[in-house]
């Protein structure tokens, strides 16, 4: 297979032909954030977050870098004014869910986004699909999966499988960008096999 | 729910991951809405994992995994409606059956659902019984209407 050489941020990088601008750039050791990227998982392009500039007949267009595949004398920016403004606004959003999460807070620093500038609203999940992804593609368990539409779209696990494999798998745990799905898990084992929670801690089996 | 009426629907549909949301739509079709049981049935018989079964489940306002009633009465809250008084239609509505938009009643009568426009604006305020549309109603007309029904 024949490869690509596309440009990103002024420097010449080849790719193969079969990669996405995302991990052409990584590969390069340029780096763009992302917050539902994962390299064993299928692309998603849920979190917008690793939105780049592509020239294209003189004209720059705003694409997400980690569902866009490499092509021939591809020109990318990663930095710009206006990447840094919708990432800056999407990190603003997202922290209206997850006030407090480490990797977004780190993010806002290094964008100066302002944590206060949407009302805060915390339902923890920023729906990046990691751990559904996850558990559904390495894993193959479907314990976990997403329910509802749009505003009230959230992750739920399926109780019967979830107290069957989770117990000694919790791989998508240190997955999620905010702790919202320990706090899922916590409330599904909670509610629906506390049994469980028994055996282990207090019998110590 | 009967679970060999869930197999029948099944087999109808020559058990194919493909055809998952025709079956969904006719289990909700006989049944008004889908029960857990049957949820599990599909997803074991059409090899389907239950996350996406649920995911699709609770995605289509055309299914519903809470139990709703024989007779879904459809109160329209659209312009031309509620121009015409379709708040004090739903106020009396909820006097005679006790319901909040979106509730069932324990013996499974009537589901309660506000929408945005049937699309007869001529003949509001409007309330749909079961896919029938009366038209031009007043307060005073509904409980003659609704006690057709049982």
């Amino acid at each position: 297979m024949s490869d690509v050489v596309l440009t990103i941020d002024g420097k010449q990088v080849t790719a193969k032909k079969d990669m996405t601008v995302l991990e052409a750039a990584r590969s390069a050791g340029i780096h763009i954030p992302t917050l539902c990227y994962h390299e064993k998982l299928e692309p998603y392009g849920a979190c917008r977050l690793c939105v780049v500039e592509i020239e294209q007949r003189g004209w720059w267009r705003l694409v997400v870098s980690c569902v866009y595949p490499v092509e021939n004398n591809l020109v990318v920016k990663t930095r710009s004014e206006k990447i840094d403004r919708i990432r800056k606004t999407i990190i603003e959003l997202l922290l209206a869910h997850a006030p407090d999460a480490f990797e977004l807070v780190d993010l806002a620093k290094e964008y100066g986004a302002d944590r206060n500038r949407f009302e805060k609203e915390p339902s923890f999940c920023i729906h990046c699909g990691l751990c559904v992804r996850y558990c559904a593609e390495i894993k193959k368990a479907f314990a976990i999966g997403f329910i509802n539409r749009g505003t009230k779209r959230e992750i739920s696990f399926i109780p019967e499988i979830a107290s069957k494999v989770c117990w000694d798998c919790k791989e998508c745990f240190p997955l999620c960008p905010t702790e919202a799905l320990q706090a899922a898990f916590v409330l599904a084992r909670a509610m629906s096999f506390p049994e469980l929670d028994y055996d282990a801690n207090v019998k110590g089996k | 729910m009967d679970m060999d009426k869930v197999d029948q629907i099944i087999d109808k549909h020559n058990c194919e991951a493909s055809s998952l949301i025709q079956v969904l739509l006719d289990i909700q079709g006989a049944n008004n809405w889908l029960p857990k049981e049957a949820l599990d049935r599909v997803a074991e018989r059409l090899q389907v994992p239950l996350t996406r079964i649920q995911h699709i489940a609770t995605f289509y306002k055309a299914f519903s995994v809470v139990p709703k009633g024989r007779h879904g009465v459809h109160i329209c809250l659209g312009t031309a409606c509620h121009v015409r008084g379709a708040s004090r239609i739903l106020d009396t509505v909820q006097d005679i059956t006790g319901l909040n938009p979106g509730e069932t009643d324990l013996d499974l009568k009537f589901s309660l659902e506000t929408v945005n426009c049937l699309g007869c604006c001529a003949l509001g305020p409007v309330m749909e019984v079961d896919g029938k549309v009366h038209g031009k109603m007043a307060p005073a007309k509904i409980a003659d209407v609704l006690k057709n029904y049982d």
